[in-house]
C-alpha cells in the first residue's frame, strides 16, 4: 500500500482537503470518502457513462480520473447540481417522460445533456444521440431520454425555468 | 476492477517529469489525461510502481502557427481538436476526425500527445499525423528531437518514443489554399473504434492532383499510409478512372489480418469503398 496524500479540491461548492491512496479513482473518492452516492460506479472502465461528473464545468468521467489528479478542480456532481437547481428542468422532463426506469444511468444521462446543452443549446435528434454514446442505459430504450433532452432544450431555448426538482407525492 | 497501488508524482516541468520517470528504474508511467492508461490499470494490464502525471506542465500546451507550422502541445485535448479555430483553419483532418474519437466525456479528456504517443492503429489521431505529414517533438534525457510521422510509428503500440521519453508538441505543416481533405470511417456504432478509417489531404491544381497523402486506420498494426494508392492520383486528373485505380492500388497497400470478428477480406472491401467515396467526395466539391 502506498502512501496517502493530501489533495485539496472544490466538490459542489465547497473546498476541502483530504487524505487519498493515489490509486483511488475520483468516483471511489466521492462515493467512499464524502458519500455522495449519486455518482454510480458501473464498469469502472470508460464504458457506460454511470460515473459522469463535471469537471471544471465539462462532463468526464470520475471513474477514468484518479482522485490525485483533480486536485485544485472544481466538480459538481449530480446532488451539487440539483442543489444549485442548474437540472431542475432536465429532471423534471426525465421525470414526466419516464425517461428513468431503475435509474443507474440517470446521473450520467443528466450530465451528458447538460453538457451538450451548454455546448449547442438546440442539438438535432441526431446530434442528442451521439452525445449520448459513450452512455449505456438497460432499461428505457433511450427514445425517451432523447425526447426528455429536446423538450428541455426548447424549453430553454424558449426562456421556461423549472422548479426546484422534488420528488412528487406518492 | 482497481488498481494496483503505486507512487505518485506531479512534476511542473519537462526536466522534472523525465527525473521523475527516471528515478524509478523504468517501473514508472507517464499519465496525461489517463483515457487509455486509467482503464489499463484497473484491468491491471499495467501496474507501473509509479505514474507521473503530465497534465500540469505549462511547457505541454499551447495551439499556435509559427512559420507554417501548427505546434500543438501534447496536452492539446480531443475537444480542442472539435473546436479550436486554429486547428480548423490549419490542420482540418483532425477536426474531421475528432467527432469520430470516442465519446464527448472522454474528448474533454483525452489528449493528442497521449493519443499519439499510445499509438492504437484504431485510433484516429495517429492516422492523421501521417496523412497531415506532422513531427513530433520528443524529449530525452539528451535533449530534443523532431520525428517525422512516418518514421514515428514503428509496430503495435510501438513508435520512436524510447522508454522515459515525452512526447512535447505535434508540429503539423499549415494547411495550404490548395489542399483538399476529406476523413470518415466506419464503425458499427458511433463512438466505437472504427472497422476501418481514413484521412486524405490532396494538393489539387484545378481538378489535377499534384500531391496525395493517404493514411488508414485499423487495417493492421500501425496507422497505414496508402503508398501506392498516393502514386497513381499523383499527376491524375480526379475523375472516376483515377478513383477506380487508386481503389485498386490500395489493396497493394493493405495487409490487415483476420480476427475473429472481421476478416481480412471484409476490412479491405471497406477500405476500397471508403476510399472510394471519400475521393468522390473531393472531386465533387472542386
Ligand atoms: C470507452 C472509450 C472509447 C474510446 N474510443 C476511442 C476511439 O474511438 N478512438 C481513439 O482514438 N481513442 C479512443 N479512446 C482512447 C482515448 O482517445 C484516449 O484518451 C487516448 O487514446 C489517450 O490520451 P490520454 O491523454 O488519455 O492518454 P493517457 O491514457 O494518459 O496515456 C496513454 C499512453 O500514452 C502515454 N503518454 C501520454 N502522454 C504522453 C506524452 N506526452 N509523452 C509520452 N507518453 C505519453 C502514457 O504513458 C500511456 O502509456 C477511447 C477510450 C475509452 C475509455
Ligand atoms: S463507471 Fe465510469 S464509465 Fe462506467
Ligand atoms: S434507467 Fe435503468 S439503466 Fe437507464
Amino acid at each position: 500500500m502506498s502512501a496517502t496524500l493530501p489533495v485539496t479540491l472544490t466538490v459542489n461548492g465547497e473546498t476541502l482537503t483530504r487524505l487519498v491512496e493515489p490509486r483511488e479513482t475520483l468516483a471511489d473518492f466521492l462515493r467512499r470518502d464524502l458519500g455522495l452516492t449519486g455518482t454510480h460506479a458501473g464498469c469502472e472502465m470508460g464504458v457506460c457513462g454511470a460515473c459522469l461528473v463535471m469537471l471544471d464545468g465539462l462532463p468526464v468521467h470520475a471513474c477514468l480520473t484518479f482522485a490525485v489528479q483533480a486536485a485544485g478542480t472544481e466538480i459538481a456532481t449530480v446532488e451539487g447540481l440539483t442543489e444549485s437547481t442548474v437540472i431542475a428542468d432536465l429532471q423534471r422532463a426525465f421525470h414526466e417522460r419516464n425517461a428513468l426506469q431503475c435509474g443507474f444511468c440517470t446521473p450520467g444521462m443528466l450530465i451528458a445533456a447538460q453538457g451538450l446543452l451548454a455546448r449547442l443549446p438546440l442539438p438535432s435528434r441526431a446530434e442528442i444521440r451521439d452525445a449520448l454514446s459513450g452512455n449505456y442505459c438497460r432499461c428505457t430504450g433511450y427514445e425517451a431520454i432523447v425526447d426528455a433532452i429536446e423538450t428541455v432544450a426548447r424549453r430553454r431555448a424558449a426562456g421556461e425555468t423549472a422548479p426546484r426538482f422534488a420528488e412528487e407525492p406518492a | 476492477m482497481k488498481a494496483r497501488a503505486f507512487d505518485y508524482a506531479r512534476p511542473a516541468s519537462i526536466a522534472k517529469a523525465l527525473a521523475a520517470f527516471a528515478e524509478a528504474d523504468g517501473d514508472a508511467s507517464y499519465i496525461a489525461g489517463g483515457q487509455s492508461l486509467v482503464p489499463a490499470l484497473a484491468l491491471r494490464l499495467q501496474a507501473p510502481a509509479r505514474l507521473v502525471d503530465i497534465g500540469h506542465i505549462a511547457e505541454l500546451r499551447g495551439i499556435a502557427v509559427e512559420a507554417g507550422w501548427l505546434r500543438l502541445g501534447a496536452l492539446t485535448r480531443h475537444v480542442d481538436a472539435h473546436d479550436h479555430p486554429l486547428i480548423a483553419a490549419h490542420a482540418p483532418l483532425l477536426a474531421l476526425a475528432a467527432p469520430h474519437v470516442a465519446h464527448p466525456a472522454i474528448r474533454n479528456r483525452g489528449t493528442l500527445g497521449g493519443s499519439v504517443a499510445l499509438a492504437d492503429p484504431a485510433s484516429e489521431f495517429p492516422a492523421m499525423m501521417l496523412a497531415m505529414g506532422a513531427e513530433m517533438e520528443i524529449a530525452g534525457p539528451d535533449g530534443t528531437r523532431r520525428v517525422p510521422a512516418d518514421a514515428f510509428f514503428v509496430d503495435l503500440y510501438q513508435t520512436a518514443l524510447e522508454p522515459g521519453e515525452l512526447l512535447v508538441a505535434l508540429h503539423i505543416p499549415v494547411a495550404r489554399p490548395e489542399h483538399r481533405c476529406a476523413f470518415d470511417e466506419i464503425a458499427r456504432r458511433r463512438g466505437d473504434y472504427a472497422l476501418v478509417g481514413c484521412g486524405i489531404r490532396l494538393a489539387m491544381s484545378g481538378d489535377v492532383v499534384e500531391e496525395a497523402r493517404i493514411a488508414l486506420l485499423s487495417v493492421g498494426p500501425t496507422p497505414v499510409r496508402a503508398h501506392a494508392a498516393e502514386a497513381t492520383l499523383t499527376g491524375a486528373t480526379l475523375d472516376p478512372d483515377a478513383i477506380r485505380h487508386a481503389q485498386a492500388a490500395l489493396m497493394d497497400d493493405l495487409d490487415p489480418v483476420d480476427t475473429p470478428e472481421v476478416p481480412a477480406a471484409m476490412r479491405r472491401h471497406l477500405a476500397r469503398v471508403l476510399l472510394g467515396r471519400l475521393l468522390a467526395q473531393i472531386a465533387e466539391a472542386a
